[in-house]
């Protein structure tokens, strides 16, 4: 088959390789028909995750048709399935919890141990995202195996197309995530980092938990006009100080809850990010935790700070005593997809959400290097793009030419 | 060398040299207080002071490798003291390569060792105790003499069992080889961490849990596990 694989920083191509096989009985292999590329692939395309290995099959936002089931499987073939990116057994002590992306079994013991090295427990596995979550293959590519696949997929009914619901694979259920951790009350002022598209779905995701406004940060304006059509107010970070303008919104209290999805690149120049860029550069640190840093100081004392952003390992010049003195809660995590996604599909399917208007690009899964190139330097003009195994190369549709707009 | 205050260093900017030379000065009085504290602290006698810590976990010289691992499983003690039996040990135990029963609770184990070795033991179960614990003990003809334990206690809250399993043995070329062994992945104390995790994957999931999956790397095979 053909798939997206990460060869090194900067470094992805598209290689025939093996198909996958039924290894377990409660497996099943997907053929692939949508799936996108994430923001924090971008984490692998920068070389910033640990634990990539060349030839590595990338890809966690993925949906397909269902070709083949192990015995334990309780899916069908020809069934229409979207996948989580956290791969979890559904029965440890976390699964039966809902801390489905705390899974204690889906990353392997060839693997765990070095998952546990770094961050003290070993995280559950994930699709296509680095040897630490289990070095499991990703869905960009025509196959993928599914293990558990009695427990992750969601069953997707045939008059909903691809572009409503293959994001509940990762970007809406982690927006939404976000915004749960945000311990939303009625009426609140909720500040959101990062418009990208878990940006995008943690806007949607606080206004129908019940915020009074959210006000969005970034510095693309396509970005931020999206976030604007949304319902948010908008603040370009080139254009003011954030924290000024969020604390003159808000009476000098600042925002009772913030939001980072942002995560461990941040843009932006300022004395901190500056200097963060400079030791990644040589790797003496992973985090330019800039947005999460602000995110700190600007929220109100007593406020609740949520980080759906991703993160590696240890950061500098972290605000501790910030956090401390004003009295800060702070909730983190990979997404326990599972979780949600039955509650999510529904709200879906009553029109709850738009999922489709941050689409910007469709593109055959054989360009995948290409829309890697353009979704990290031109994040304007990129702002979600899905890849589709069934096109032929070089028939890219941008937002303007597809149907549904 | 340029000199850290001197102003040709330019602009307070400081040399990267003395930077780190001050660090690396910085670090070895560090290694240097932390020997010392070690020192004054083998000169107290602590045995007076309780503790709670499991005796594997405490930091005790020893000739002889002690390790221990405690693992939450997910069901019944019954359960899973029916399950750990030499029959299912090889669905388990990836190193194991047989088990062969000699009678009277002793049994042959041939175990993979490092660099395509194979390793043999003769051990002897010296105590089991139904639903909580099995304990043995090696026979003089095993190559490596060896004891351990594995235990089974009701986790607290209802959530299912604590498997502890507990092993010490005569490393067969000292600490460096322990080492070597380790590096190599085929050392006891790798080997059965990695076999309690997949006891724990079988009896919660049904399954072991295996990552395998296609690649772009050729040496690769998509049905077998890979790290």
């Amino acid at each position: 088959m053909r798939a997206v694989t990460w060869q090194g920083r900067h470094k992805i191509s598209v290689e025939t390789v093996p198909d996958p096989e039924i290894v377990n009985p409660r497996d099943a292999i997907l053929q692939i028909t949508s799936t996108a590329i994430c923001g924090s692939d971008l984490h692998l395309y920068d070389g910033y995750i640990p634990g990539m290995r060349a030839g590595d099959i990338v890809g966690h936002e993925f949906m397909g048709e269902v070709v083949e089931v192990g015995s334990g499987s309780t899916l069908k073939k020809g069934q229409r399935v979207v996948v989580p990116f956290t791969i979890s057994c559904g029965s440890c002590f976390f699964c039966e919890k809902q801390q489905f992306s705390a899974c204690d079994n889906s990353n392997p013991s060839e693997t765990r141990d070095a998952s546990e090295l770094l961050m003290g427990h070993a995280m559950g596995g994930a699709f296509g995202y680095a040897h630490l979550t289990g070095g499991y293959a990703g869905g960009q590519a025509d196959y993928v195996r599914v293990p558990y696949s009695d427990v992750g997929p969601v069953i997707i009914p045939d008059d909903l197309p691809d572009d409503d619901v293959l994001f509940l694979s990762d970007i809406l259920p982690t927006g939404w995530h976000a915004a749960v951790n945000a311990d939303i009350e009625p009426g609140d002022t909720v500040a959101v980092w990062g418009c990208g598209p878990v940006g995008l779905f943690t806007i949607q995701s606080a206004l129908l938990l019940g915020a009074g406004r959210v006000i969005a940060i970034d510095h693309f304006p396509a970005r931020l006009r999206l976030a604007k059509q949304l319902g948010a107010e908008i603040l370009d970070y080139k254009q003011v100080d954030v924290r000024e303008a969020l604390n003159e919104m808000t009476g000098g209290i600042g925002p009772d809850a913030c939001i980072d999805c942002v995560g461990m690149e941040s843009h932006g120049f300022t004395p901190d990010n500056i200097l963060d860029q400079v030791k990644a550069q040589y790797y003496s640190v992973t985090e330019r935790p800039h947005a999460l840093r602000q995110a700190i100081l600007a929220c109100r004392k007593g406020g609740r700070v949520s980080i759906p952003g991703v993160y590696g390992g240890f950061a500098d010049k972290f605000p501790l005593g910030q956090l401390m003195e004003k009295g800060l809660t702070v909730k983190s995590g990979q997404t326990p997809v599972q979780k949600y996604t039955g509650q999510l599909l529904k709200m879906i399917q009553d029109g709850k959400f738009d999922t489709t208007s941050l689409v910007s690009h469709h593109a055959p899964l054989e360009d995948a290097a290409e829309m890697y190139r353009h979704w990290h330097g031109e994040q304007n003009e990129y702002t979600k793009i899905i890849l589709k195994p069934g096109l032929e190369k070089g028939a890219i549709e941008a937002k303007k030419e597809m149907a549904h707009v | 060398m340029r000199n850290f205050f001197s102003p040709s260093a330019g602009r307070g900017t400081p040399d990267p040299l003395a930077l780190a030379a001050v660090g690396a000065g910085l670090a070895f009085a560090g290694i240097g207080y932390a020997f010392w504290r070690r020192m004054r602290n083998a000169e107290t006698d602590r045995d007076d002071i309780a503790t709670d810590a499991p005796h594997w976990t405490l930091d005790k010289p020893s000739a002889r490798a002690l390790f221990g691992k405690s693992l939450l499983v997910n069901r019944p003690r019954t359960d899973l003291f029916a399950a750990w039996k030499v029959e299912r040990f090889p669905e388990f135990m990836e190193n194991v390569v047989a088990v062969e029963p000699l009678g009277g609770g002793t049994a042959r184990w041939t175990i993979k060792g490092p660099m395509g070795r194979e390793v043999h033991l003769v051990n002897s179960i010296t105590e089991s105790i139904e639903n909580e614990t099995i304990s043995w003990q090696s026979e003089p003809e095993s190559e490596i003499a060896n004891s351990g334990e594995v235990r089974f206690a009701d986790a607290p809250a209802g959530r299912g069992t604590y498997v502890t399993l507990i092993l010490a043995y005569d490393p067969p070329a000292g600490k460096l080889g322990r080492l070597g062994a380790k590096l190599l992945q085929r050392e006891p104390e790798v080997q059965a961490r990695r076999d309690l995790h997949r006891f724990k994957q079988l009896m919660e999931t049904g399954e072991v849990t295996s990552s395998a999956s296609p690649s772009a790397r050729k040496s690769e095979s998509p049905v077998e596990p890979h790290i």
